[in-house]
């Protein structure tokens, strides 16, 4: 059994960027715990010479040329944006 | 205590792909901001990336040049982290199945000897954008045309020892992958950076020191000083008893030094998983051995083959051979002359030394190979001679035309007409009785001032050897 607690929660909520109501984490812990459970059952399937699944389609990727299809669309594509100047989007800013 | 530095190199090289990884977007440098970002670059809502052949074969060209194993099948993952030059909140990369795996290169220390460096994997991913700090009141400004253009990341195993051998294993990769054509290698445009992991242990000991990341070096010159302050200030530390952190650290070359950007522990929670987007990338033996087939002659192979058949010294072969523009230069000439060395020692030379003087790559040189032939065959010709030869390359070089063209507009032509060097040398012979005496009188070493003398009244266009034996016979007593 896993159990998360709140600062579980409160990391995950973090690196996701999610806000996240205090009165809410109880609930979220539980809930998440409860899918680490359901994942902690499938270690007792024996997966000795099981390839990793990396897509649940039988399928492999089908490759591009290499051409350029895209012409400039950017006025187009900037009047979703909240702000822009000299063709640059603007975001608050960050400091490194 | 005697420490021992340990470093390991992430190269991220740009794919030379028309279009971008997953996109087809263009990828050209230096356009206007955000024109060649189109919804899939910005990740918008509802579309969906298509993976470029390209950077695949690409990917595996470089895999092969390093006799690493080629993986035929390799998965895409999302790397989870949130800054605004990446729209989508996750980078595409590749974390448990690389397309590149376990390979080496050998690199030419400076005593002369070589070095095995291991190579980990190399792995394809998509750039991110450009944030601009300046000048918004107080915001930033985003440029997306770099995000989704094609890199392939080379990590390297912790075997490098020193500054110089982790700028030699630098330049080795640059060196490859312009030969393959599978990037410009352009380090001012970003296509060619490097990240150092850099630490130190006691000498002797087995296990690693806590390391520090520098990050995004973008010339030669500066690798090799970023690493040289960063193991100072390591060393500093361990010296008075303190532990190294873990971090990431920013090299700034007008102070030179290294700065913290951020620490590790926290921010790098990347949860990277399977991007449900792209279906596993497969590429088959037959495919791979089909792309080997058409690999170019590698900067090693060259180089020995420029020893073995054309003769040549190992430091000229080496020179010669760093960089392919220069090599397809030198074979252009060397075969239309039929002279290995004078190419060599021309190209090495004369060129070289202009080419360095202005700052100008190999492949930009205003004397096409075409017109150094032309200079080349004067010499052989003996129409004029070697020094002459200096003056009209120059005289090419500032585009002056052709050489015949220059050597006809100054007049340059060799003087063979015996009766006209006579005519010199009499009059050389005439005007300096006590050295003609002291000559006679057993002073063989003055033959060298007559020669001078008379190139000098010629103004070099006598031929020299002509000169020496009318000489000769004219001053036998």
């Amino acid at each position: 059994m896993s159990k998360l607690d709140k600062s579980d929660v409160e990391k995950i909520a973090f690196l996701a960027r999610l806000g996240v109501d205090e009165q809410d984490i109880p609930e979220y812990a539980t809930n998440l715990s409860n899918i680490l459970d359901m994942v902690e059952q499938l270690d007792s399937v024996d997966t000795q010479g099981v390839r990793p699944m990396a897509h649940p389609l039988d399928a492999v990727q089908r490759l591009r040329a290499d051409v350029v299809t895209e012409s400039n669309d950017r006025e187009n594509l900037q009047a979703h944006a909240p702000e822009v100047e000299q063709g640059l989007y603007l975001v608050p800013r960050v400091v490194e | 205590m005697q420490w021992e530095v340990v470093i390991g190199l992430e190269i991220h090289v740009q794919l030379s792909t028309k279009s971008k990884i997953f996109s087809g977007a263009s990828t050209a440098y230096g356009a206007e901001p955000n024109t060649q970002a189109c919804a899939v670059d910005l990740g918008l809502p509802g579309v969906l990336p298509v993976f470029n052949g390209e950077a695949l074969k690409k990917s595996v060209m470089f895999g092969l040049a390093i006799g690493a194993q080629i993986n035929e099948r390799s998965v895409f993952d999302r790397k989870n982290y949130f800054y605004p030059d990446s729209p989508k909140a996750y980078q595409i990369s590749q974390l448990y199945y690389p397309i590149v795996g376990e390979g080496f290169i050998d690199v030419d220390l400076e005593d002369g000897s070589q070095k095995r460096i291991g190579v980990t994997r190399a792995h394809m991913e998509e750039d991110a954008g450009k944030s601009l700090h300046e000048s918004f009141h107080n915001q930033t400004g985003i440029d997306l045309n770099r995000a989704g253009t094609p890199l392939l990341e080379i990590v390297s195993e912790p075997d490098m020892r020193s500054a110089k051998e982790a700028v030699a294993y630098m330049r080795k990769i640059h060196s490859i992958v312009r030969y393959l054509g599978v990037s410009d290698g352009n380090m001012q445009e970003g296509s060619f950076r490097c990240d150092a992991n850099v630490s130190l242990r006691p000498k002797g000991q087995k296990e690693f020191g806590t390391r520090a990341e520098l990050k995004n070096i973008n010339s030669f010159r500066f690798v090799e000083k970023a690493i040289n302050v960063e193991i100072e200030r390591q060393m500093d530390i361990l010296e008075s008893g303190g532990t190294v952190v873990q971090e990431t650290r920013l090299y700034d070359a007008d102070k030179n030094e290294t700065r913290s950007m951020r620490s590790k522990e926290e921010a790098n929670d990347y949860r990277y998983f399977p991007d449900p987007d792209l279906l596993p990338i497969v590429i088959s033996a037959e495919e791979i051995e089909a792309i080997r087939s058409t690999l170019p002659e590698l900067p090693d192979a060259k180089c020995a083959r420029y020893m073995d058949t054309l003769a040549l010294s190992e430091k000229d072969a080496k020179a010669l051979t760093v960089d392919r523009d220069m090599a397809d230069y030198y074979e252009a000439v060397q075969q239309a002359i039929g002279d290995a060395k004078m190419a060599a020692n021309w190209i090495l030379g004369d060129v070289a030394a202009l080419n360095n003087k202005h700052a100008i790559e190999f492949k930009e040189c205003p004397v096409s190979p075409e017109q150094l032939i032309g200079l080349l065959k004067r010499i052989q010709d003996n129409t004029i001679s070697g020094k002459i030869a200096k003056e009209v390359f120059e005289a090419m070089y500032a585009g002056e035309g052709d050489a015949d063209t220059i050597i006809d507009k100054k007049g340059l032509k060799q003087i063979t007409d015996t009766g006209a060097i006579e005519a010199i040398i009499d009059e050389i012979i005439a005007n300096n009785p006590s050295q003609v005496a002291e000559f006679q009188s057993g002073k063989d070493k003055l033959i060298g001032f007559f020669v001078g003398q008379v190139m000098k009244a010629s103004k070099g266009k006598a031929n020299p050897g002509q000169v020496n034996q009318l000489l000769q016979t004219k001053l036998k007593p």
